[in-house]
């Protein structure tokens, strides 16, 4: 049977080619052959307009299809005096004739003087098929795939042969499968015999897609081989669908975790490295997203050219703002404080207060909009799975903030003089470290790292007063969950949150999934008090 | 010994917060009900239910001293236990309405109604009777401590990292109670409350009544606390608040006597919402909002914690400067509040009540050494 289908596939195959450079030389066609060929419209009856309508198409010519699509919706007619077909338009009590070939003005006529072409509703199929075809041959693939997607509608049987040429032609990829997929549609409405209709649900069931399903699901209820194909191909499109849901929600658990791990990153420098309770790390985040909002602001106004670089202008403003702001909570509150976790806690949540009024203050309640540059809007397909553009970049930008911040601490002095002094604060010093300098730029860096990571989270939500406050429940759960003073441990924290969050959102729900997650870590808090990735040694115990 | 043990919370101060409170909870009642409007010392209603407000916070307020000040446990969820003990006593409010809702539903609350729920879920059985409610305003945060502490505290989280989980279950039944099919009313929670034992919740006497419970059973969780921390068990806690190490390696149990106050603290809480709410006259799940919790620590820092007075003279404060604030200037109150915490910390950290008390001490020993007594560690 399959046999059968390629010699018929091989046969188009070789008729098209055969074909191909005739219409390529037809497009060329004499204006005088091609309106004797649309005058033919008007003569005999139905078969003969048929047939008259299949020499047309036969000539390729651009100008054929709009002349059909005239005829099909019954605006062609013929000038009764000499039998030549004209386009008619309306002019005070006449008509005003025009040549459909050439487009030529054929004078004004009364309205007697002409005679519709009538069509009946064969004729109409005919017209629309060979618009089809015309459209299936066209130069631009996007005509070519709407023609298929056309065709994928309408179920139309006699598109079928029209859809085998365009097939063999077909340069590109993408419309190729799209009109192999509504030549499958066409076979199955067709009364074609079993064995095509078998090779077509075969091809429907290689598409894998959900719309390629739902064609199948059409067909499940069917008797004999064709139905139990269709019921064969639909399940295991369904379990392939499946698999494709896990990617799915994998991607956009890896895409929350990768928000997770920008809001939390910096906490884990401040919480995890220095041991501060920062209850304003969320704060820091909006202050970094207002940043960005300022600066599109003023893009807007004065150089709207650059406005797709204003993200890019953000981030080391962002850096700055919201890192100068954490040097001076640093100086003027914080260092008061350590070794007195609780107290730093209340008073950064007082810092936390003052700065969600006062930006509340200055900006105002509402939200504010900023915008997306043109290369974070929009979204691509990787089979079966979508993924916006801006996702994409956030994954990307969290990565490179944390390898960054890896970087800083581990391959920089000032690394080093921070992994030192939170070791061993006496010793550092001893060693001639300046340790108040060194807290002064670690809660910088973190707090900058909070700047910078709202940059990134103004892309994906509102840019609000309490931007801060939906983030930094969160972000201690990842930075407890992950272990305190231990990056990779925030890493794998972030990511495994975010993706059990969205792995579970399918089965409980958003808000019941969240509850379960905090559960879940309150538990895993009693079994690993210290994390997931503790830091081992006898000087944890304070 | 239970007797001596009562006794011996009855010290001369306590005597005195004691009878000043239940001064309070007959005078403003009386100057509300019985002087005329146009009498000077007459309190008008809405500031008996004011007060009365400002009593249940400060009765709040005491509980998180009591773990906070005396056993060193820094709860970020204490307003869990608050919003329970409101939802316990806003569920026999919804039951006593009746047919009097909107959709004069005999049994089922409005709500319900709304969302065509043809039957009560289990967990509303029994509220209709005030003294199953009563039961469950105690039980169910009490239980809810219970599970928690025994959880955290045997498996030895302390300090941050408690504050932090604690924070992570009050916003987890926040999350819960913003559901509707919770079964608590979703975001709206309970109102539109009618009566409370037959009485008329918006009724001038019933308010009256509510202040002086709400201030007398301040005054009754003033002396159970006063006992306690005047206890040996008492002196126990404060031992687990500086050291506890070595208070474990002293041979004592250091999580039962933890997981005892907590949930003590949290019932004391539950009944502090439970007097909160008929006076309020709504309970949604915003009460759960960690935020609340923390206002609620700021109150005892302003305060004085450590000292049982402290937290009921921060609280009225706070709360008093809120009123004030978010009438005259509404957008500076959260300024205020955020210098408050921030100030408290830096430059008074042992309150009001502390600080004062400090100063008395050296006035009447100017020349002893500095005290003995361990200041409140973390």
């Amino acid at each position: 049977m399959r046999a059968l289908t390629v010699l018929v596939t091989a046969l188009w195959l070789m008729l098209s080619a055969a074909l191909a450079p005739t219409a390529a030389a037809a497009t060329a066609i004499a204006d005088p052959d091609l309106s004797r060929l649309v005058n033919q419209l008007a003569e005999g009856g139905f078969d003969e307009v048929e047939a008259a309508i299949g020499a047309l198409v036969a000539t390729g010519d651009d100008r054929v299809s709009s002349i059909l699509d005239k005829l099909g919706s019954g605006d062609l007619f013929v000038r009764k005096a000499d039998r030549v077909v004209v386009l008619t338009e309306a002019a005070g009590r006449e008509l005003k004739l025009t040549d459909p070939v050439t487009g030529a003005d054929l004078g004004m006529v009364p309205k007697a003087a002409v005679e519709k072409i009538r069509v009946n509703n064969r004729l109409r199929r005919t017209v629309a098929a060979a618009i089809g075809t015309l459209t299936l041959r066209s130069d631009d693939p996007a005509v070519r795939r709407s023609a298929a997607e056309a065709v994928m509608k309408s179920k139309d049987a006699s598109a079928i042969p029209a859809l085998d040429a365009a097939i063999a032609a077909e340069p590109d990829e993408g419309v190729k499968g799209v009109m192999i997929a509504a030549r499958a549609t066409a076979v199955m409405a067709s009364d074609l015999p079993e064995a095509d209709k078998l090779a077509a649900v075969e091809t429907i069931g290689d598409l894998g897609t959900r719309d390629a399903l739902a064609m199948l699901t059409s067909y499940t209820g069917l008797e004999g081989p064709v139905g139990e194909a269709a019921r064969k191909a639909a399940t295991s499109i369904e379990s392939g669908l499946l698999l494709w849901d896990a990617a799915q929600n994998i991607s956009y658990g890896i895409s929350l975790g990768s928000v997770l791990l920008l809001a939390a990153i910096g906490l884990a420098i401040t919480f995890g490295v220095m041991g501060v309770i920062n209850m304003a790390h969320g704060e820091m985040v909006m202050i970094g997203a207002y940043t960005t909002f300022v600066v599109q602001e003023i893009i807007r106004t004065s150089a709207p050219g650059l406005f797709d670089y204003s993200l890019l202008i953000a981030l080391p403003l962002a850096f700055l703002v919201s890192g100068g702001i954490g040097v001076l909570i640093e100086r003027s509150v914080i260092r008061w404080l350590y070794g007195r976790p609780l107290e730093t806690l209340l008073a950064t949540w007082g810092v936390s207060l003052i700065l969600q009024q006062a930006v509340r203050t200055i900006f105002g309640a509402q939200n504010r909009e900023v915008g997306n540059p043109s290369w974070m809007s929009g979204s691509f397909m990787v089979g079966e799975l979508s993924i916006t553009w801006s996702r994409l970049w956030i994954i990307v930008f969290s990565l490179v903030v944390f390898a960054g911040l890896m970087l800083v601490l581990k391959r920089t002095t000032f690394g080093l003089q921070t992994r030192a002094v939170t070791q061993n604060r006496s010793m550092a010093s001893a060693m001639g470290i300046r340790t108040p300098w060194v807290d002064a730029f670690t809660f910088g860096l973190g707090s900058g790292i909070a700047g910078i990571a709202g940059v990134a989270l103004s892309q994906i939500g509102n840019v609000s007063p309490n931007l801060g406050q939906g983030y930094i429940i969160d972000s201690f759960m990842v930075v407890v969950f992950g272990g305190v003073g231990n990056l990779w441990g925030t890493l794998v924290g972030a990511m495994t949150l975010g993706i059990a969050n969205k792995l579970m959102e399918p089965y409980a729900g958003a808000v019941l999934g969240k509850i379960l997650l905090l559960v879940f870590i309150i538990l895993f808090i009693q079994k690993r008090p210290r994390g997931l990735f503790a830091l081992k040694g006898r000087a944890i115990e304070a | 010994m239970i007797t001596g043990f009562l006794l011996n919370g009855f010290d001369t101060r306590a005597r005195i917060v004691v009878a000043i409170l239940i001064a309070i909870a007959l005078l403003v009642p009386a100057a509300n009900l019985m002087l005329p409007p146009d009498h000077p010392l007459h309190v008008p209603t809405y500031l008996v239910t004011l007060m009365g407000k400002y009593f249940a916070y400060a009765l709040l307020a005491l509980a998180v001293d009591l773990v906070w000040g005396y056993c060193g446990i820094l709860s970020l969820g204490h307003s869990a236990f608050f919003a329970l003990g409101g939802y316990a006593m806003g569920m026999y409010l919804m039951r006593q309405i009746g047919t009097r809702g909107v959709y004069a539903d005999p049994i089922l609350p409005d709500f319900m109604v709304f969302l065509n729920w043809k039957e009560l879920p289990w967990f509303w059985y029994g509220f209709d009777m005030f003294w199953f409610a009563a039961l469950m305003v105690v039980l169910v945060p009490g239980a809810i401590a219970f599970v928690f502490g025994w959880f955290a505290f045997r498996s030895r989280v302390t300090g941050v990292y408690l504050s932090i989980i604690t924070q992570a279950l009050t916003y987890a039944l926040l999350l819960a109670f913003f559901r509707n099919d919770m079964g608590f009313g979703g975001n709206n929670g309970l109102t539109d409350f009618k009566d409370i034992l037959g009485y008329n919740v918006q009724a001038d006497t019933t308010r009256a009544t509510l202040f002086a419970l709400t201030v007398l059973f301040l005054a009754l969780f003033f002396f159970i606390a006063s006992a306690i921390t005047r206890s040996k068990l008492g002196k126990v806690l404060v031992g687990v608040r500086d050291a506890e190490s070595r208070t474990r390696f002293l041979g004592y149990r250091v999580e039962n006597y933890k997981l005892f106050v907590w949930t003590l603290s949290a019932m004391m809480a539950g009944v502090a919402g439970a007097l909160y709410v008929p006076q309020v006259g709504i309970i949604n799940p915003s009460e759960f909002a960690p935020a609340n919790s923390i206002e609620a620590v700021i109150w005892v820092a302003v305060g004085g914690r450590g000292t049982l007075v402290g937290p009921i003279v921060g609280a009225i404060t706070v709360n008093f400067g809120k009123t004030w604030f978010t009438g005259v200037l509404p957008e500076f109150w959260l300024f205020a509040l955020g210098a408050l915490f921030i100030v408290v910390t830096l430059f008074l950290p042992k309150g009001i009540v502390g600080t004062v008390q400090a100063f008395w001490a050296n006035r009447r020993r100017p020349a002893a050494p500095a005290s003995l007594a361990p200041e409140p560690a973390e």
